[in-house]
């Protein structure tokens, strides 16, 4: 037990005397947390429309009106042209190309049926699907208006008409935010705990101390030990500076049990580490485990559901995330802090979350030799 | 000269070959990078949980039930009884949706011609929140539209037509953020912690002492880097072709010479670095923290950059990324020429100039 002491002792001093390192640790998250969540928003707003006009009818005038007073649409060209609305379109300087065919008004009032055109940069699938939806559903309801007026129709419905109420729980305001800040901080916790661990422990291969603690009767436990519990402390520190950060800056209050958010946290960073443990005694120079952490640190963020839903990804790819412990933790905070989720809620994740932290500290404790 | 030149070459080669963990990560990551973004990543939201709360359990609401079910959009997962529990189904984390009928669905739909369905959505996530309400919303609304078959007077019928990407496919939009990505990331990283270990390490001072003259030395160290990311734009190029399905609509030269022109640009980013440190690790975590992260957000491909605050705006504009994932949007898939990007090309060349000469001014021959 001494011997751990000790070895505690000098971990702790030789983080406290690296002031980078320290620097990383503490000031990094609590940057990343205030800039990335600025950045992170997916909503689609203002979509840039052009209109190309062959029909220059009263009607055709209304229904640009009815778009551009919507707030979702902004107007950059009103042309009879088509190149120069598609140049628009090149440019990046339009997302939805609103064709008006010639005699539209006409055709309307004699066929009783006309067309539009919509054509939609589709370059980015998701903002084109909904800034096509908004326009149609606006289009639509400039639709049922003017018949309202031609055929001078009755305020009660003749047809049967569902109506639909909508509510939106746990982030009224629809605040990107409120979902982003907990997901960023488990990824800050995340790379406190692997990367920093691996880098830990290959500088004492790299710089040849480890040959040095390897000759001394230091047990391989205890220098395991001695390594881990540091960062895990760490980590613990993270996760409440980001907690903190979000609470001043975000304004954003768990709105469940903290308690249960920190019980995750310590068996989630027991797996962590174990994982950077296991990078550490598979890599041999520094810039090694610099790339397998990054390597295995891309995939776990891109497939644990910080930025793209889960169940939008393909079936193996959702198999994937099942071996992803980072997701576990990114679910189990958004849970306990937007929703308020109580520990039966989120006692599978934990039990997963065990097993994990047993099979890689396993791992990597069979994998570590006492030689170098 | 060249022979000597080529001899520090070689050299380089064989130190990068050498390692053959690192050489694995570095071409292996464009691939798991590549097949990652084509085909894991979507923002389409798929097979969402939906709670039911259906105390009518008549015909309409069945069929709606079953639309809903049968959509792709959808899963319903479970049917409540009490709208007690519709709370407790969103805190188990499996419900995205809940739709609550009326006591009388179809009689108030057939008598009074007027229902209400209540849809709750987990705004947690506010964009999977805004996409279901919608998707749902036009289920419903067909539904509705089977319900009268009359034909309404004056229709407008608007059709919708896909530029550049009929399906669209998640791939479009990333494949060229990626190309920046994984450029950037060899050419900076790899270049600035080649150069500082051969200061960690005391080796720098041997090539120094040797007759090339130091530039050449640097340039020596770099033009391997240049050759592995060609490798590396082949291998992005391939994949999305003839895995992704995604065609290169322009000219192949012209996007060849831009990956060129901004592998470059990586490079003398990779060398000032190198110059202003002397440990691999803050190398390390400056290429990673002060590049990679300000790449992936500011360059417009993971996140839209009309939406951010504008002294990020601001910001992105310095950032190589953002113009080289431009350039390859415009060429690779919209099929522009370089009259179209001929500004993008020209803010890429200033910024090389710019970045080479403080590098080349702040390289010391001599050290410490």
């Amino acid at each position: 037990m001494r011997v751990l002491r000790f070895l505690l002792e000098k971990e702790f001093r030789q983080i406290f005397r690296d002031p980078a390192i320290l620097r990383l640790m503490l000031i990094m998250p609590v940057i990343q947390l205030i800039l990335l969540p600025l950045a992170a928003n997916y909503e689609v707003k203002d979509v840039l429309i052009a209109v190309i006009d062959h029909d220059h009818s009263t009607l055709s005038r209304r229904m640009v009106e009815k778009i551009t007073s919507s707030g979702y649409f902004t107007l950059t060209g009103y042309t009879s042209r088509n190149e120069e609305a598609l140049n628009l379109v090149e440019k990046d300087k339009a997302d939805i190309i609103l064709e008006i065919p010639a005699h539209f008004e006409a055709t309307l009032l004699r066929e009783e049926e006309a067309p539009l055109m919509l054509s939609v940069n589709a370059v980015n699938g998701t903002r084109a699907n909904l800034g096509a939806g908004y326009l149609t559903s606006i289009l639509q309801s400039f639709n049922q208006q003017i018949r309202q007026q031609w055929l001078r129709l009755p305020r009660m419905p003749d047809q049967p008409q569902i109506e639909v109420t909508y509510t939106n729980w746990f982030n009224p305001l629809m605040n990107y935010r409120q979902f982003m800040v907990p997901g960023i901080i488990v990824i800050l916790v995340t790379m406190v705990g692997s990367f920093l661990t691996a880098l830990n422990i290959v500088k004492e291969k790299e710089v040849g101390t480890m040959e040095q603690i390897n000759v001394t009767p230091v047990k391989k436990q205890y220098f395991i030990l001695g390594k881990l519990i540091p960062f895990w402390v760490m980590g613990q520190i993270v996760l409440t500076i980001g907690l903190v950060v979000a609470r001043i800056v975000y304004g954003i209050i768990p709105v469940g049990n903290i308690g249960l958010l920190y019980l995750f946290s310590s068996v989630f960073l027991l797996a962590i580490l174990g994982l950077g443990l296991l990078i550490s005694t598979y890599a041999q120079t520094q810039q090694q485990a610099m790339l397998i952490a990054f390597f295995l640190m891309m995939i776990f963020i891109l497939l644990g559901g910080l930025y793209t839903p889960v169940e939008s990804m393909p079936p193996w790819a959702q198999t994937i995330t099942r071996f992803n412990p980072v997701s576990y933790f990114i679910e189990v905070v958004r849970m306990v802090v937007m929703k308020g989720s109580g520990f039966s809620d989120i006692s599978r994740q934990l039990g997963i979350m065990g097993v994990f932290a047993v099979v890689l500290n396993v791992w990597a404790i069979l994998n570590y030799h006492k030689r170098a | 000269m060249l022979q000597q030149f080529l001899a520090f070459v070689k050299k380089e080669m064989l130190h990068i070959l050498r390692d053959t963990r690192t050489l694995f990560i570095l071409f292996g990551m464009p691939i798991a990078q590549i097949t990652l973004f084509g085909f894991a990543l979507s923002n389409e939201v798929k097979n969402s949980g939906v709670a039911i709360l259906d105390p009518a359990r008549d015909d309409d609401s069945r069929a709606l039930i079953d639309r809903i079910d049968a959509s792709k959009y959808f899963d319903v997962v479970s049917y409540l009884h009490t709208p007690q529990e519709i709370d407790r189904a969103f805190k188990s984390g499996k419900v995205k949706m809940a739709l609550i009928f009326p006591q009388r669905f179809s009689n108030d739909l057939h008598h009074t011609n007027k229902a209400t369905v209540q849809m709750i959505a987990d705004a947690s996530d506010p964009n999977v929140a805004t996409t279901i309400t919608q998707y749902a919303s036009v289920i419903i609304n067909d539904y509705q539209k089977e319900l009268s078959p009359a034909q309404i007077p004056y229709r407008i019928k608007s059709e919708v037509r896909m530029l550049y990407n009929p399906q669209l496919k998640s791939a479009f939009n990333f494949v060229p953020g990626v190309m920046a990505m994984v450029l950037l990331l060899v050419c900076t990283m790899m270049t600035s912690i080649s150069i500082v270990r051969e200061k960690e390490n005391g080796t720098m001072e041997v090539l120094l002492a040797s007759p090339l003259p130091p530039i050449l030395v640097i340039i020596a160290k770099a033009v391997p880097y240049l050759l592995l990311s060609m490798v590396n734009v082949a291998t992005i190029l391939l994949l999305s072709v003839y895995v992704l399905e995604l065609p290169i609509a322009g000219s192949l030269a012209l996007l060849v010479g831009e990956s060129i022109l901004f592998t470059i640009t990586a490079l003398s980013l990779g060398l000032l670095i190198s110059t202003i440190t002397n440990s691999q690790q803050i190398a390390m975590m400056i290429s990673l923290v002060g590049m990679f992260l300000p790449t992936l957000m500011l360059s417009g491909f993971m996140f839209p950059i009309e939406n951010m605050p504008i002294p990020l705006q601001v910001m992105s504009n310095i950032v190589p990324a953002k113009w080289f994932y431009l350039i390859v949007k415009d060429v690779m898939i919209k099929g522009l020429g370089i009259s179209a990007i001929w500004k993008e090309t020209l803010i890429l060349v200033g910024m090389t100039l710019f970045l080479l000469t403080i590098a080349l001014k702040k390289f010391k021959i001599r050290l410490s």
